[in-house]
C-alpha cells in the first residue's frame, strides 16, 4: 500500500500574522448560521471519543430557546494513554478560548467553563494568567462573554459529560440518564455545548483556514486530522498530529519497535488489535475510532497483565451507581484472576464475555458500556495468555 | 495558621454560598489542610446550609478530596499500564523503603503520604508521580528519592 502516514500541523501551528485573537474578531463578524454551515461542511466530529458532529451539536444548542446557555470545554482527559489535551492547553490555550467564544456567539451563551482534571493542577496558574488576558481582551472589544476555570478532583468518570455537569454543580460525579442531552439540559439544566479541548481548537482553525482545507484531509467518514498520544513500546513516544483514516500497519511501521504484538487503540475503553489485523484495520470512525490514545505492546508483554490493569482501572473508577457496571467490573477482574489460578475452567471466559454483553445493554453510561471493548478484544485474540 | 472554621469562612466568602461552590470550597480546604476533617465538613455544611451527609457524600466520591488525615506532602505514583511497563513498581518500592511506609500510609512525622493513582497523562514519559500539585515525569527510583529528599528538607 502506498498510503503513507501523513503528518499534519494544524493544532499547534502558530501564525503571528493570524493569531487566535484575529480569527476571533473576524469570525464574530460573520452570521452564526454561516459558521455552523462551515463546521458541518468540514465534517468535524468530536475528538473526545464519541465522535458526534460538532456543527450539528452547535446547531441544536442554537435552536434551543432560553436566555441562559453554557459552553464547556472538557479538559478532564482521564482515558489511560491520552495526554494530548494537556499539551494543547499548555501550548495553544488561546485557540481553545477562541473556539469557546465563537461557540458562545453561535449558540447564544455568555459564559464558558473549562473543566480541568485535578491531576493537571500544575497548569492552573499559567492557564489562569492567559485566561485573564483573554477575558480582558473580550471586555475591551465589548464582547459579552467570559470564560471561567474549574478543576476536578481525581475521578475518571467526570469526563463523561453529564457526570461533569454534576461535578460542576457540587455533587458526586454520577452520570445522568439520557435523554435529555446536554444541548437541551446540561449544566444547571440549561442548554449546554460540551466539547473536547481538541475539538474546540479545530473549530478555531476551521474558521481560520476554511472547511475545505480541513475536509481535504482524511477519509469520507473521518475528515481532517487528529492528535495522537503514542506510548508504550515505541522508540519515539509522544504527541503527533496525523491525518485520520490511516491503516494501522502504517502507524506501526512508523512508531513500532520492530516487534509489535498488539496496539490498544482508544485507551483502556478502546480495542486491542493484534498483529494479524494491522493490515486491515483503519484508524477512524469507519474502523476503530480513538480519542487519541495509541498504546503499543511488543512481544515481551503479557496481555494478561494489560487486561488486568485495565479491569482494575474500571473497577476503581466505576461510579458504582448502577449494578451491571459496579458488580460487573469486579466480577470480570476476579474472573480472569480465577481462570489464571486454575480455579475456574477456561470456558468461564465465555461466561464473562456474556457479562460484558449485559453491561453494554444495561449500564447507564459509556464507562460500563465500553468495558467489553478491551475485554473481548483481548480475550478473543490472546486467549492462551489469559489462561496459562 | 487559620483555624479550620476561619478558613471555611474565607473560602465561602471567595466562592459564594451556592451548591455550585461546594467543589472549589472543598478543594480549597484540602489545599491548606491536606484532607477534610470532620470539623471542616461540618462547618462547610453549616455555611452552605446542606446536610453533613450530603457534603461527606460528595467529598467521598473524589479521590483528591481525602477524608482521612494525610501528610504535608502527598505522593501519587501512576500505576496504570504504560508506567507499569516502564517500572513504576521499582519507584514505589524505593519510596516505600525510604519512607518506611506502605502505599496508602503516612509517615509518623506526617511529612509524607504515599499513594498510587490512575493514568496521570504523562504516559510518554513514565514512570511519573505527582507530589502535591507538582508533576515529576521520566522517573527512576534514584530520581524519585532525590525529589522526596528535597521535600523532606523543606517540610522541616
Ligand atoms: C467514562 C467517560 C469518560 C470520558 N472522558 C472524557 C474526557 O476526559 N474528555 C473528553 O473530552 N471527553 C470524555 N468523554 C466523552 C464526553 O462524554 C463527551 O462525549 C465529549 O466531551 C464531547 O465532546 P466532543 O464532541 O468534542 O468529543 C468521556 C466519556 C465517558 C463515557
Ligand atoms: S456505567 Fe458505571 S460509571 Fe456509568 S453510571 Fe453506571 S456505575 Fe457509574
Ligand atoms: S500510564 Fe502513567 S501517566 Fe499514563
Amino acid at each position: 500500500m502506498e498510503n503513507n502516514l501523513k503528518k499534519v500541523d494544524i493544532i499547534f501551528e502558530v501564525d503571528e500574522n493570524n493569531t487566535p485573537y484575529d480569527v476571533l474578531l473576524k469570525t464574530l463578524k460573520r452570521p452564526a448560521d454561516e459558521i455552523i454551515l462551515d463546521l458541518i461542511d468540514s465534517g468535524l466530529k468530536g475528538r473526545g471519543g464519541a465522535g458526534f458532529p460538532t456543527g450539528l451539536k452547535w446547531k441544536f444548542a442554537r435552536n434551543e430557546d432560553g436566555d441562559t446557555k453554557y459552553v464547556i470545554c472538557n479538559a478532564d482527559e482521564g482515558e489511560p494513554g491520552t495526554f494530548k489535551d494537556r499539551e494543547i492547553i499548555d501550548r495553544v490555550p488561546e485557540k481553545i478560548f477562541t473556539g469557546m467564544t465563537i461557540c458562545g456567539y453561535v449558540v447564544g451563551a455568555k459564559e464558558g467553563y473549562i473543566y480541568l482534571r485535578g491531576e493537571y493542577n500544575f497548569l492552573l496558574k499559567p492557564l489562569s494568567k492567559k485566561l485573564d488576558e483573554f477575558n480582558e481582551f473580550l471586555k475591551k472589544n465589548k464582547i459579552d462573554y467570559k470564560i471561567y476555570l474549574k478543576s476536578g478532583s481525581g475521578a475518571y468518570v467526570c469526563g463523561e459529560e453529564s457526570a461533569l455537569f454534576e461535578s460542576m454543580e457540587g455533587k458526586r460525579g454520577e452520570p445522568r440518564n439520557k435523554p435529555p442531552y446536554p444541548t437541551v439540559a446540561g449544566y444547571n439544566s440549561k442548554p449546554t455545548v460540551i466539547n473536547n479541548v481538541e475539538t474546540l481548537v479545530y473549530t478555531t482553525m476551521i474558521c481560520r483556514i476554511g472547511p475545505k482545507k480541513f475536509k481535504d484531509l482524511g477519509t469520507s467518514d473521518s475528515r481532517g486530522s487528529k492528535v495522537f498520544s503514542v506510548s508504550g513500546d515505541t522508540p519515539i513516544p509522544g504527541i503527533y498530529e496525523l491525518e485520520l483514516g490511516m491503516p494501522l500497519h502504517n502507524f506501526v511501521d512508523e512508531f513500532g519497535d520492530g516487534d509489535v504484538k498488539a496496539v490498544q487503540v482508544g485507551g483502556a475503553s478502546g480495542h486491542c488489535v493484534p498483529r494479524k489485523k494491522f493490515n486491515d484495520t483503519i484508524i477512524g470512525f469507519e474502523g476503530i475510532p480513538t480519542g487519541g490514545s495509541m498504546m503499543i505492546f511488543n512481544s515481551s508483554r503479557s496481555m494478561y497483565n494489560v487486561l488486568h490493569d485495565y479491569l482494575e482501572f474500571f473497577a476503581e473508577e466505576s461510579c458504582g451507581q448502577c449494578t451491571p457496571c459496579r458488580v460487573g467490573c469486579q466480577q470480570l477482574l476476579k474472573g480472569i484472576e480465577a481462570v489464571k489460578r486454575g480455579e475456574r475452567p477456561p470456558a468461564y471466559l465465555d461466561d464473562l464475555k456474556k457479562l460484558t454483553g449485559t453491561m453494554k445493554i444495561a449500564a447507564k453510561c459509556g464507562l460500563g458500556q465500553s468495558v467489553g471493548n478491551p475485554f473481548n478484544s483481548i480475550i478473543d485474540n490472546f486467549r492462551e495468555e489469559i489462561i496459562y | 495558621m487559620l483555624t479550620t472554621e476561619a478558613l471555611v469562612k474565607e473560602l465561602v466568602e471567595k466562592n459564594g454560598r451556592s451548591r455550585n461552590s461546594l467543589m472549589p470550597i472543598l478543594q480549597g480546604i484540602v489545599q491548606k489542610e491536606h484532607y477534610l476533617s470532620e470539623e471542616a465538613l461540618l462547618s462547610v455544611a453549616k455555611e452552605l446550609d446542606l446536610s453533613a451527609a450530603d457534603v461527606y457524600g460528595t467529598a467521598s466520591f473524589y479521590t483528591f478530596l481525602d477524608t482521612v488525615p494525610r501528610g504535608k506532602n502527598i505522593i501519587r505514583v501512576c500505576k496504570t499500564i504504560t508506567c507499569h511497563m516502564k517500572g513504576k513498581d521499582e519507584v514505589i518500592n524505593a519510596l516505600s523503603n525510604a519512607l518506611k511506609i506502605k502505599v496508602g500510609e503516612t509517615t509518623h512525622d506526617k511529612k509524607f503520604t504515599l499513594l498510587t493513582a490512575n493514568c496521570l497523562g504523562w504516559c510518554h514519559k513514565g514512570p511519573v508521580m505527582l507530589v502535591n500539585d507538582e508533576v515529576y515525569p521520566d522517573l527512576t527510583p534514584q530520581k524519585a528519592l532525590e525529589i522526596i529528599e528535597e521535600y523532606g528538607k523543606e517540610a522541616k
